[in-house]
This record gives C-alpha cells, structure tokens and sequence, in this order.
C-alpha cells in the first residue's frame, strides 16, 4: 500500500514538473524537445496496448500515424478546415488499423509480426512512389498549425502545453484501459488464450479491438506529429520509424503505464543530442537495441523497480517469495502446455 | 508479345531468380530457427558493396561474387554464434537483435561507400544480347537465372537427398524430437545461418549490375523476402522459388504498367494469400 502510495506521489510530482516545464525551462529547443517526447510518448503508450498488454509486436505501426500526418497534410492543402482534417485523419487511421488488424490477426507472435511489417512498408511504398498524391520524397508542408478555441499554438510552450493535455489525456486513458475488465480480458488473451477461448472470450475480437485502440493513439501522436513538424515525408512510414517506437516501448519496460513514456524520453533525449554531434544516430540505434536486448530485456522501468526494491531492503523475503510463485506459476503454465499437446 | 512486353518478362524471370537466391536462405532460417532475419536485405547490400569493391581491385567477377557470400556466411555465423544463440528460444528478443544489426550495417555501408549510388558494369564477358529472330535476350540476365536455376538444383538436392538435407527437414518438423534423436540441431542452425546469409551476399554482388547499389536498397530487398516466405510458405524451397518468380513478374510489370501503385500491387498477392491460405502455398498446415 505504501508502495502504491509512493508511486502515486511520484505521478504527482511528475505531471507537476511538466505542467510546468516551459515556465522555468526557458529555453525553445528545450521546450521543443519536451513536446517531441510528450507527443512519441502518446504513440509509444498506444504501441505498448499491442506489445505490452496483447503480446503482439507490431513493426508496422509507423505506417499508422503517418497516414495521419498525410491526410492532415493533403486535406488542409486542398482547402479543407483543421477540424474536418483532423477528423477524416483519425476516421482514415483507424479504417487503415481496422484492415492492418484483420490481416495480421491471421497470424500471432512472429507471423503478426511480418505481416504488419510488410503492411508498414506498403505504407512507405505508397507515401514513396504515389509521387502524384503524396509529392513524393519531397513530402507535404503543412502551413499553419490548428487555432484550437482561437488559441494561437505558434509559440513552442503554447504548443508544449497542448500537448501535454493531449498526454494527459492519453495517461488516463491508459490507466482506465488497464484496469478496466476489457484491459484484463486483453491481458488474459495475451497470457492464456487458448483458456479465454474456453472460457467463452472471442480471443480475436479482444485483440481486433485492442489493435483499434492502439491505432487511435497512434492517430492522436500523428496529429500532434504533424502539427509540431508542419511536415510529412516518407521516412516517417519507415521500417526505422516503426522501429524506433519499438524501441521505445522495449527500452522502458513494455506492458507497464510509465515505461513507454521513460523509453520516449531516452530515445528522443539520445536522437537529440546524437543527431548534435555527429551523423551516426542508426548506428547508434542499432546499437541500442542490441544492448538493451542483449542485457537489459525487461526493459527500464521494471529493471528500476528491481532495483528500488532491493534498495529499500525490506524485501529480501518478499522478492524470495515472489519468485518462488513465479516459479510455481510457470511450473503451471508448463503443465498446462503439455496437457494442451496431448 | 510486343519487344517492351518481352523485355519485361525477361527482366521478370531474371528478378525471380535472384530473388530466389535472397529469399531461400531467408525462408530456410525461418522454416528452422522460426527467426525471421531481418538482416537478409542487410547481407544482400553489405556482399553487393564488399563484392564490388573487390571487383574495384581487380578481382574477377565470379570470385568476387563468392567472395561477398562468403564474407555474409562469416559475418552471419559470427552474429549467430555470439549473440543469436545467447538468446536461445526467446523468438522476439532474437528478431529484434536482427533489426538492431541491420540499422547498424546500413549506417556502416553508409559511412564506407557514401550515400551516392552506383550501378556497376556488367562483367565484360557477359555483355551483349543473344538474338533469335526479331527477339532480343541480354546474356546477364539468362545467366542470373541459370544461376538460380543451378543453386536451386543444388539446395534440393542438398536438402531432399543427404543426410544433412534429412537432418535439417527433421529440425524444421520437430526441433524437440529431432533433438531427442541425436540431431545437433543448434550446429544446424550455424550451418543454415551461414548458408543463407551467405547466399544473399551472393545474389547481392550478382544482382548488382541489374539493381545497382544505393543506401536503402536493404530496406527494399527485406519486405520482398518477407513477402515471398509468406506467400510460399515457409521452410519450403519450392513455395521460395514459385514466390519468388510471381513477385519478380509483379515488380517489372507493376512498376512498367503502374508506376505510382507498384508498391501496392506487390502486396496484393501477399494479401489474398493471408486470406485464404495463410500457412503459404506450399507450406504445412499448423505451423
């Protein structure tokens, strides 16, 4: 209880701390940067519904939000409003998740994976070679930025701020999702499907739903992308996108609430100041990736959380125990898995 | 048959034989080890580059051509041996190492060679085209798809008639009981690594003259493999050659007949194939 407590206290703390970021933190490109992680945090956070609480690792998730970013894009340059754009953008996004999900819902673990990376890569492929629609390699401009109630979002902590309520929102939506029945229902199909399954669960309509929730995220951050960027290339479609959210998500710990959001932080914070020095931010991504897989595979978050428990001592016999029932757990698990062979 | 539609067709057979040579290693690693190796297009941009460097010093087409395979066979073996194999039964940990290691390749193919593409000559005693009647056949391009042809041969063979061959059908069946009968069915994985990688650094330095080589030519090569396992099935070599020789016809003729959706038409089959046959073509119900 203490525990939650503190956790909560921390959250507090937290939000404070960026609510009131562009008061004390002056300068633009910080400002800047804090908005690039809050609105990658939003699309992390919709990425990790899929990795972190399904248990399907998507690579196609960049295709997603840069749908968003063109239809934007393309519909404010035709002469459409922001409201009318931003609404066909998040109606686009989720008819495109709508159809990655029936697709790559044929298939679980590896399969989804290759499947919603080569749907990914058709979204690159169009954005690329679709030269008359979307312009190409030379991508689109978006001239203004949305005036949301007449509030003028030109200003980097303007900007900064609606993003953050845009984040908060999102945060409390992830919240309400995990411990909502229909959050457990998910968990439930990504640790124990076959028993959902018998339990009267329709495993595939869950996980159709979760991916559609996770595309709406993933709308919400393309919107606040395009905005923030006032422009949309190919790259953003990428394979590397889609990795690089990946990433974010892995880095931090998937299935936890504040894991996504500390992996945004540290990629954007590493992308930043590595984009500075030198030209080599792949090589260090990759770099990254293989390190944290190698040595750190459940991520941050959780690794810190280890960490804090070993530190405050109390637990020593807590964490014995803890194990020991994982042990038994996965003793189950493995029971079960031979009983479901035979 | 007009000259563009048989100019096409020939570019199209030639594309599927060298798309055979890529997707067959990438389709065996995943029919054995269940990895999807996201290094494939990677390997096929590294041995292009390596191969043509040595080719820059005056090496011959062919050994220079062996050469880049057998760089990516140790440079997959390697990467296979030391880290791939630390995370032993953890699937997703294991595809995503490849994927760290193809931005790592890319970024160091970039640093090496610059971004400028380069398309390198045909090999002098290959040029020229073959002419029967008002019909005009380029000799590389026959020559890319004998090739194919040959490897082909050579992997059914290898696979369908020796012991190894049976050893690693048995790996790919049922790892656990192939284990539990003496199969070393980790050496395998090294030696079917090594054969895979090595073969998409091959197809990289043969398919050179044909694609060129330009940064980003791994990331177009990767979905392409990807694509042809799906829609073959994997683990099968018959479903990679059939795979590879439908995409290898879509690609010329899509990109020909509709340049700004050939990406799109690509897929399709990929789709319709997801639909209503999900284990591929060729590939074995429940896996």
């Amino acid at each position: 209880m203490n525990m939650l407590s503190l956790r909560n206290i921390g959250i507090g703390l937290g939000l404070l701390f960026l609510a009131t970021l562009p008061l004390w933190m002056q300068h633009p490109y910080y400002i800047n940067t804090s908005s690039q992680i809050l609105y990658w945090a939003i699309i992390a956070l919709g990425l990790n519904v899929l990795v972190g609480y399904a248990g399907l690792t998507s690579l196609g998730h960049a295709g997603l939000f840069a749908i968003t970013g063109y239809t934007v894009a393309l519909l404010v340059d035709a002469g459409f409003g922001h409201l009318t754009a931003a609404i066909a953008a998040i109606a686009l996004t989720l008819a495109a998740t709508a159809v990655f999900a029936v697709l790559a819902l044929r298939a679980t673990g590896i399969g989804f994976l290759m499947i919603t990376l080569a749907l990914g890569q058709i979204v690159w492929g169009i954005a690329y070679r679709w030269v008359d629609l979307t312009n190409g390699d030379n991508g689109v401009n978006l001239k203004v930025r949305p005036m949301p109630f007449g509030i003028d979002l030109s200003s980097p902590s303007a900007f900064y701020w609606a993003t953050f309520i845009a984040f908060v929102v999102a945060l409390v939506a992830m919240q309400l999702f995990v411990r909502s029945p229909f959050g457990a229902t998910v968990r439930g199909t990504r640790d124990q499907p076959r028993r959902m399954n018998a339990l009267g669960f329709n495993v595939w309509l869950i996980q159709f739903l979760a991916f559609l929730f996770s595309g709406f995220w993933c709308a919400i951050g393309g919107l606040l992308y395009i905005y923030y960027n006032q422009f949309v290339a190919p790259p953003v479609a990428g394979l590397q996108s889609s990795a690089e959210v990946l990433l974010m998500v892995i880095s931090g710990g998937t299935g936890t609430l504040l894991g996504p959001i500390a992996g945004a932080a540290i990629v954007i914070i590493i992308k930043n100041v590595v984009s500075a020095w030198i030209e080599r931010w792949n090589l260090v991504l990759g770099l990254i990736f293989v390190i944290i897989i190698s040595f750190m595979p459940d991520g941050l978050v959780p690794g810190i959380r280890r960490l804090w428990r070993t530190m405050r001592g109390t637990d020593a016999a807590e964490a014995a125990a803890a194990r020991a029932s994982a042990k038994l757990a996965s003793g189950q698990t493995d029971a079960k898995e031979k009983g479901g062979v035979q | 048959m007009s000259s563009l539609h048989l100019t096409l067709a020939v570019n199209s057979v030639a594309m599927g034989g060298l798309l055979f040579l890529l997707s067959s290693g990438f389709s065996l690693i995943f029919g054995l080890m269940r990895i999807p190796n996201l290094m494939h297009g990677s390997f096929f941009m590294l041995g292009a580059y390596i191969g043509f460097s040595m080719i820059g010093k005056g090496m011959w087409f062919w050994a220079a051509a062996i050469g880049g395979g057998i760089a990516m066979a140790l440079l997959g073996g390697l990467i296979e041996r030391l880290l791939l194999r630390r995370l032993a039964g953890q699937t997703l940990p294991q595809v995503l190492l490849t994927l760290g290691f193809s931005f790592m390749i890319a970024d160091i193919c970039l640093m090496i060679w610059t971004g400028d593409p380069f398309q390198p000559p045909t090999p002098a005693h290959l040029r020229g085209a073959w002419i029967v009647g008002d019909m005009v056949f380029p000799i590389y391009r026959l020559v890319m798809v004998l090739v194919a042809v040959v490897i082909a041969a050579l992997l059914w063979l290898l696979v369908d008639k020796t012991r190894i061959g049976a050893m690693i059908r048995a790996g790919v069946d049922d790892p656990e009981i192939a284990r539990a009968v003496g199969i070393k069915v980790s050496q395998l994985f090294t030696l079917i690594f090594c054969l895979g990688a090595g073969l998409a650094g091959f197809a990289g330095v043969i398919g050179a003259p044909f694609l060129s080589i330009y940064p980003g030519l791994d990331a177009e090569m990767l979905p392409l493999a990807l694509i042809i396992v799906i829609l073959g099935g994997s683990g099968s070599l018959l479903g990679a050659f059939v795979g590879s020789f439908i995409i290898g016809f879509l690609f010329n003729f899509g990109q020909a007949m509709f340049p700004n959706l050939a990406y799109v038409i690509l897929f399709l089959p990929m789709v319709l194939i997801l639909v209503l046959r999900p284990q591929g073509l060729f590939g074995k119900l429940g896996s």
